[in-house]
């Protein structure tokens, strides 16, 4: 108890060690926040749920917050439904059982670039006769500009740029840049202002009803910005978190713990033991690591807990045997175990009460050492493609991110966000590991 | 630093009659190439049922040659005026003689047994998917072609890393506590990102935004005449990668370097050196890099060897068309010689050093025996 006080005192005493304890403490809070605010089974619905889980985000959009760094204002995306009063909707009742609702909603429009789409998500509800729905856009001087006029069926989809007749009307150009510019402008200047979107619609029975939900696209969204199927990146970023802490710590934990078990017992028993855990390293360091994962990726699963157990499996039988395996020798020696002997402990207590507990001290700084390695390991099988299908992780983001050739086409934020929460982690515990290791290695100390 | 692949020598020879020093050695030296000869064929014959999957990847070629084979003769003009069942039973035949061609009549087994005896003669034979640039199937000629490109960023990029960092540990084992010593020390983490992350950040900075240094390939297209232009277009595609395969090792590598030369300078005969007023050089030449010439060779050679593998991601994410992205291309074509090839060169080099390995240090070191 006093040794380990002893040892965090010593470690308070290295600037690099606190930060990283904060920085693996902020990750641990936000691998801890992801997990409880999106459960499991949310975070994949979110993450391959398909176009209905996606409809309302605009493609390929760098974050909101980049707006506050740029002198062009990029517009930003909203969603709104009259169902829950989103949008204000006003029924008003006729003769014969027609009915006629008046939906509107006013937004403001104060960017320096035009929006990429903007969209209309109709539910009705009908005996036989389909609603008549009117669309009407207000410009902020005081334009009404008819945009399209139909039928409704229960499920609806319309998109303001695929209209060929409103094209026709507004002169043949992109309709959303000739909605949102100023009258006569060239080249297209958009009008910045109130805008109003209107919806007339007539209803010819007594129990029909209409719901309109209004998706505005715009160039900006959220606080992580979308990918090339308008997924929020926020979710990976977030369950990128867990995923890569525990991919790390697993790793990382199973291998040195399995190293140093097969290296105290290789020492104890010596004999054929010793000699076949020695072969087998030595064939182990043969094979090349990387190769073996990226086939056992190709031609297996991808799944991560596959990769992992290969990975631990690949990186016990390594050079840190051998040193473990000749330190084991040295204490091998020491009285105490032959004192531990005399008394008649079993082979398997020594091994596993009084070896390697000794060498608990030299374990602890290599394990946090190597947890960046791990974690920059699944990333690295994530941007060759060999990510696991499934979950969301920082590597499928980096790897999505640069089969669309993000670097090419200015996309940096979606680059830049999943690296930077990488280097975070990978610095995070390389600083702590540092610090451990001259702390816990006598010979390193002061040096 | 050195992955400790050293040998360990624990092939303890039997107390031998005969002090014999050149017996000692002899019986050594058999017992050790067997010993390593053994560990190859066991690795080769691992790698070998993995690249084929216990068979699996036979049925994956299996079909692949069914699907083509029954499209071509389907659609083939000429076999126009035969009925279905011709059709048939001659898309059946050259099926079977694809499947021969392939050497997928043969069990899984037996072929990986004669995959095996041939490997270990270096006899790679032909690849199933890939061929070089010059057309060629022979896994020699896909191997020997991507090498130079390999040779060349690994080369230029790991002796820079090598020498750059052995002098600069040097010199701040010498002056240890200064400003840069302790900012190695503060960079050293960063270390813990690996080469193709860094190069993404060079390629988003010097090819994307400032736009002086090209995002990938290894020649600009179409590649120039000009024998001097061609070197310099060269040069240019190879600083990103390059460097982001330097930056990448070079803080921890001169880090693990100093604080090996400082463990060495602390010890007593060097003290001792140094208060009998022996110059500051012959001391570190005489008793600090002599006695760890071991470690420094050592690390050397298995530097050298490491080029052969070249870096799967970095060449892949600069496009540089060499070794380590033909493997990745490889196994993504199920091309077992391919695959087979690339590691047992490296397997038969990597023995080759260690072997080697033993005899330089009872020649650098007096206090190795070989065979000892």
């Amino acid at each position: 108890m006093n040794s380990i006080k002893n040892a965090f005192r010593e470690m308070m005493r290295y600037p690099s060690a606190v930060l990283g304890v904060i920085v693996i403490l902020l990750l641990v809070v936000l691998a801890a926040y992801a997990m409880i605010t999106i459960p499991y089974s949310e975070a994949i619905r979110l993450w391959r749920g398909g176009e209905d889980v996606w409809y309302q985000n605009p493609r390929f959009a760098p974050p909101a917050w980049t707006n506050l760094f740029t002198a062009k204002k990029l517009p930003e995306s909203f969603a709104v439904k009259s169902a829950n009063s989103g949008m204000t909707k006003v029924v008003t009742p006729g003769t014969k059982g027609t009915s006629s609702i008046e939906i509107t909603y006013n937004f403001d429009f104060s960017y320096d670039e035009f929006p990429q789409e903007l969209l209309l998500y109709f539910t009705s509800t009908f005996k036989q006769k389909q609603p008549f729905v009117s669309i009407y856009l207000m410009t902020p001087d005081q334009r009404k500009v008819r945009i399209s006029d139909f039928g409704v069926s229960p499920k609806q989809t319309f998109r303001f740029s695929q209209d060929e007749k409103l094209k026709r009307r507004l002169g043949g150009g992109e309709i959303i840049p000739a909605l949102f510019a100023k009258p006569d402008s060239d080249p297209l200047i958009p009008l910045k202002g109130k805008y109003q979107l209107i919806l007339n619609v007539v209803t010819f029975e007594e129990s029909a009803d209409l719901d309109a939900e209004f998706v505005f696209h715009g160039l900006v969204y959220g606080l992580a910005g979308t990918d090339m199927s308008r997924r929020d990146l926020m979710l990976p970023l977030l369950w990128g978190a867990p995923i890569a802490l525990a991919f790390g710590l697993l790793a990382s934990l199973g291998t040195s713990v399995l190293t140093m078990i097969i290296a105290a017992a290789g020492a104890w028993y010596a004999g054929w033991v010793d000699e076949l855990i020695q072969r087998i390293t030595e064939v182990n360091i043969i094979l090349p690591f990387l190769n073996i994962l990226i086939m056992v990726g190709t031609f297996y699963s991808r799944s991560i807990w596959l990769i992992l157990g290969v990975t631990i499996l690949l990186s016990i039988f390594t050079g840190q045997i051998k040193s473990y395996r000749a330190i084991f020798m040295q204490v091998k020696e020491s009285t105490y175990i032959e004192a531990a002997r005399a008394y008649g402990a079993s082979s398997q207590r020594i091994v596993f009460l009084y070896l390697i507990p000794r060498m608990i001290p030299l374990l602890i700084p290599g394990l946090v050492s190597s947890i960046p390695a791990f974690v920059f390991l699944e990333a690295t099988l994530a941007v060759l493609g060999l990510g696991d299908p499934v979950l969301p992780t920082w590597g499928k983001i980096i790897n999505d991110a640069w089969s669309n050739g993000a670097l090419y086409k200015g996309m940096y934020y979606w680059i830049l966000e999943p690296a930077v929460l990488l280097m975070f982690t990978g610095l995070g515990f390389a600083m702590l590991g540092f610090a451990l290791d001259r702390i816990f290695n006598p010979r390193l100390r002061g040096m | 630093m050195t992955s400790g692949s050293q040998s360990s020598g624990s092939e303890s020879p039997k107390k031998s009659s005969s002090n014999s020093t050149l017996l000692r050695v002899a019986r050594y030296t058999v017992v050790r190439l067997f010993t390593l000869f053994v560990t190859i064929v066991i690795g080769i014959y691992l790698t070998i049922i993995i690249a084929n999957m216990g068979g699996y990847v036979d049925q994956i070629m299996r079909s692949d040659i069914r699907e083509n084979v029954t499209a071509q003769v389907m659609n083939n003009p000429a076999n126009k005026g035969m009925t279905t069942e011709v059709k048939k039973k001659l898309a059946e035949d050259m099926i079977k003689l694809q499947e021969k061609r392939m050497g997928l009549d043969t069990p899984v087994a037996i072929r990986n047994f004669a995959y095996l005896t041939n490997a270990l003669q270096m006899k790679l034979g032909r690849a199933i998917n890939m061929s070089s640039d010059s057309g060629s199937r022979q896994v020699n000629l896909i191997i020997l072609e991507r090498l130079p490109a390999t040779l060349l960023l690994m080369g230029s990029s790991n002796l820079i890393l090598f020498f750059a960092s052995l002098y600069l540990a040097l010199s701040l084992s010498r002056k240890y506590g200064s400003f840069w010593d302790k900012l190695v020390i503060a960079l050293s983490p960063t270390s813990a990102a690996p080469p193709w992350f860094y190069g993404i950040f060079f390629i988003l900075i010097f090819a994307a935004i400032f736009k002086v240094l090209p995002f990938g390939g290894m020649v600009s297209t179409p590649p120039p005449d000009n024998k001097i232009e061609y070197t310099i277009s060269l040069l240019q595609h190879l600083i990103l990668p390059a460097s982001s395969l330097i930056i990448s090792s070079i803080f921890i590598s001169i880090y693990n370097w100093r604080t090996f030369f400082l463990i060495y300078s602390s010890e007593d005969y060097v003290e001792m050196a140094k208060a009998k007023g022996l110059l500051p050089r012959d001391i570190e030449q005489r008793y600090i890099l002599q006695p760890t010439l071991p470690t420094i060779i050592t690390s050397f050679a298995l530097m050298l060897i490491g080029l052969w593998t070249g870096a799967i991601i970095t060449e892949t994410v600069f496009l540089w068309p060499g070794l380590g992205r033909t493997s990745f291309q490889a196994i993504g074509l199920y091309d077992t010689p391919v695959i087979v090839g690339t590691t047992i060169i490296y397997a038969y080099l990597l023995a080759i050093t260690v072997f080697l390995l033993d005899f330089v240090y009872a020649l650098v070191d007096p206090r190795v025996k070989v065979g000892g």
